[in-house]
């Protein structure tokens, strides 16, 4: 794929295609896997990942750049007992706004939105959780209201609470505390929000 | 010296420490064979599959000690079949019958059952030790047989076994007059202990110094326990995870500072970042820290422990420790000896973690540093070149680069050479793992300079057959050497098929091997086991219809004086 070829058409070719490299890879790698790719051989034998088919392009166009990387059988090379205790892919980075910390949450350790606020609380121990349900946190020291917001998995950014637990579970990448005064584009909370069913 | 009386003998003997030096001893001739064999204290056999356990039991009837390993390594991987074998119940039969003065038993990597543990529990009245490791087969039922019967057990240590739950009461096993427990490790377990019984148990062994607990015991009963046991060494934390406005919270913090001997911290199974502030006191003597269960612990609050332990020598940390925080590592942990950095992100896209400047500053910070195991997204030649020269010291060097078959992301190059650097370098190394872009090139390197190396893991890599032949005809004293996803075949198995007599065992899946190359080296090779994995359904089209040239799965090769085994399911085939 030359690179004219790209430069004519406005798009960058190399970063849409979907390849095995991690995010950032750098360009030289692409191009070596490039030289491989041939087909759309979506098969996970372990040797036709290496020595073709790297470039993963679903007919449909459907696929999701996480779903590029083969789960290649027995690797990374970690026990089953380790990748059983750290199983949890529903650790979700927490950010807050103003500071530099970042945390991290266990979604599932939470039966709910209610123990999630009250862990939040607890991690950042500076605020107090302001009566629920219109879940807010407040800093006592200068009284900044920050919403809990989330990343889903399209990207976008919601209000904590608007869907059932077990679906904000699965569908939420990564938590942030908003200040109120910037949380006024986000969606609108639907009026029957679901942290008060208990 | 054959003139000297038996006695005197043994007691020269005694002298004689290492596995291999007294091995070599008894081969001397038939009156040191003899002494020797009475007077063998402590057996290790590295391949349960390798001798018959009644003919070590005949052998060694005075032993104390009985180390046996199962099932090959790449079992840790889900790369052996369930149930592939490697039965500890033949051993523990055999010494029950023959050696009845055994007094400790380790087993890694293989099947235990209620019935064994119970066996072992009853026929041994002298046990002290019973270590397990990467176990499985058995329940917690088992455990309490051991509880139950094991007078004057000093050490129950379970590590990373899959133990089945079946109820919290095998603690209570311990008898009242069991106070002569100086280990107890139970990390591994799934379920609740009764909190009552093991408070009591911690309360009534004195000599307790070390004590790994599960991720079900709370910090509640936790600060119970440490109440009763300050002269702890070695402590696995439980679930540390507690509400910074409790009592319990507080208690912990205040307990800590009064563990003056505590030298080994791990655990951590649910730990925030509060609670983590409770060790502070007790760093700055920690020779041991392990961190690598706890996912919720950053980047940020792993650098505030580790600025406080410079006397630390082996550290497992998850990768959100970051090349920063190793940086840290580099510049206060001056006696570190050994680092693992396990991947926090299995499948994950590979966004913080660590990278080779993390691995170049431990390398040029820590001067003592020989044992490594590191998982990273990429590593470049350079920094390996740095590594090697920053560490000659290097025993095991263990290095994963997540993707497989990744060049050097600089230079575009496979990493044949950083690698090369290590080999040539670090002129102790024993074990050796490969990762990256790897050609034959690295191969002809391990081959001549790997003089010391006992063990190499091989993953995605290698160009033809002249890869494996170079390692076969160079590394002396190698012992286990292990491929998966290899381009090696035939030509590279039988070229040297001496060697395997001299090794403990060849494991390769996914390469190149036919069915054809395997039988001939089974003909040619009566004293080896050459095991065929097959897990396709069709087995009996497998057994007549297959042609010599179909390529196998996975193939196991060992070293044995035992013939093929009795106990192998229909998916092994011996040839």
């Amino acid at each position: 794929m030359s690179t004219t070829e790209s430069a004519v058409s406005g798009l960058d070719y190399e970063e849409t295609q979907l390849t095995l490299a991690p995010p950032g890879a750098s360009r030289s790698e692409l191009e070596r896997k490039r030289g491989f790719s041939e087909g759309v051989d979506l098969s996970l034998e372990t040797k036709d990942f290496l020595s073709g088919s790297s470039d993963e392009a679903p007919i449909s166009g459907a696929g999701e750049p996480s779903a590029a990387k083969a789960q290649v059988v027995g690797w990374p090379p970690v026990r089953s007992f380790r990748r059983n205790v750290l199983k949890s892919c529903t650790y979700v980075k927490v950010a807050v706004d103003g500071t530099p910390y970042l945390r991290k949450v266990d979604l599932e350790a939470h039966a709910g939105y209610q123990q999630l606020l009250t862990a939040l609380e607890e991690m950042f121990s500076c605020f107090t959780a302001r009566n629920y349900p219109n879940e807010t946190l407040v800093d006592p020291v200068n009284g900044t209201e920050y919403v809990p917001t989330y990343e889903d998995k399209d990207g976008d950014w919601m209000l904590i609470g608007d869907v059932p637990w077990k679906m904000f579970v699965a569908s939420c990448k990564r938590l942030r505390l908003m200040k109120s005064s910037e949380a006024v584009d986000l969606a609108p909370r639907t009026p029957t929000g679901c942290i008060t069913a208990r | 010296m054959t003139y000297f009386p038996e006695e005197v003998v043994e007691h020269i003997f005694d002298f004689v420490g290492s596995h291999r030096d007294r091995n070599t001893v008894s081969t001397v001739c038939k009156a040191w064979y003899q002494v020797e064999r009475l007077s063998r204290r402590t057996v290790f056999v590295g391949n349960c599959y390798a001798i018959r356990p009644e003919r070590v039991m005949a052998r060694f009837p005075g032993i104390k000690s009985l180390s046996v390993k199962g099932k090959p390594h790449f079992a840790d991987f889900n790369l052996v079949p369930y149930d592939w074998g490697g039965f500890a119940l033949p051993w523990i039969e055999a010494a029950a019958r023959r050696c009845p003065g055994l007094e400790e038993l380790r087993l890694k990597r293989m099947v235990v059952t209620d019935d064994g543990l119970e066996l072992l529990a009853r026929s041994f009245p002298n046990f002290k030790s019973l270590v397990l490791i990467s176990c499985e087969g058995f329940s917690t039922d088992g455990l309490a047989a051991i509880a139950t019967y094991c007078r004057g057990l000093r050490e129950l240590d379970l590590q990373e076994n899959e133990v089945e739950d079946h109820g919290c009461q095998w603690l209570s096993f311990f008898p009242d007059s069991c106070t002569s427990l100086v280990s107890l490790n139970f990390g591994c377990l799934k379920g609740e202990v009764n909190g009552g019984a093991l408070e009591r148990l911690v309360a009534r062994c004195p000599n307790l110094r070390s004590l790994k607990l599960n991720r079900a015991v709370s910090v509640e009963s936790l600060n119970k326990i440490l109440a009763r046991a300050s002269h702890l060494v070695d402590l696995g934390t439980g679930s540390f995870a507690v509400d910074h406005r409790t009592d319990a919270y507080h208690t912990l913090m205040n307990s800590f500072p009064k563990f003056k001997s505590l030298r080994n911290l791990s655990g951590f199974w649910d730990a925030s970042p509060c609670c983590l502030r409770a060790v502070y006191p007790v760093c700055t003597n920690l020779t041991v820290l392990n961190l690598s269960y706890a996912p919720a612990i950053q980047g940020d609050d792993l650098i505030k422990i580790i600025c406080l332990c410079f006397k630390l020598q082996k550290l497992w940390v998850l990768d959100s420790i970051g090349d920063k925080g190793l940086a840290v590592v580099a510049s206060t942990c001056k006696e570190l000896q050994e680092l693992r950095v396990f991947p926090c992100d299995i499948y994950g896209a590979g966004t913080t973690s660590v990278t080779e400047e993390g691995l170049l500053a431990v390398s040029s910070g820590c001067p003592k540093l020989n044992s490594l195991l590191y998982f990273c997204y990429q590593m470049t030649n350079a920094a390996l070149i740095t590594v090697a020269k920053n560490c000659p010291h290097f025993t095991r060097f263990r290095l994963c680069i997540l993707d497989p078959g990744k060049p050097d992301p600089v230079t575009n190059q496979p990493l044949d050479e950083g690698f090369g650097a290590i080999v040539r370098s670090c002129k102790n190394l024993r074990r050796l793992s490969l990762s990256g872009l790897l050609t034959d090139q690295v191969f002809l390197y391990i081959g001549m300079y790997a003089e010391h190396l006992e063990m190499l893991s091989i993953a995605f890599a290698g160009d033809s057959d002249k890869g494996m032949i170079y390692v076969l005809n160079g590394c002396k004293n190698l012992r286990k050497l292990e491929i998966r996803d290899c381009p090696f075949g035939d030509i590279a198995l039988l070229k040297n098929v001496a060697k395997y007599e001299t090794m403990r065992s060849l494991w390769m899946s996914s390469c190149d091997i036919t069915l054809g190359g395997c039988k001939a080296l089974a003909a040619k090779m009566p004293r080896l086991n050459v095991e065929i994995i097959n897990e396709n359904e069709e087995t009996d089209e497998f057994e007549e219809n297959l042609s010599d040239l179909h390529k196998l799965e996975k193939i196991y090769v060992y070293r044995t004086v035992a013939g093929p085994r009795n106990d192998a399911p229909d998916f092994v085939w011996t040839l």
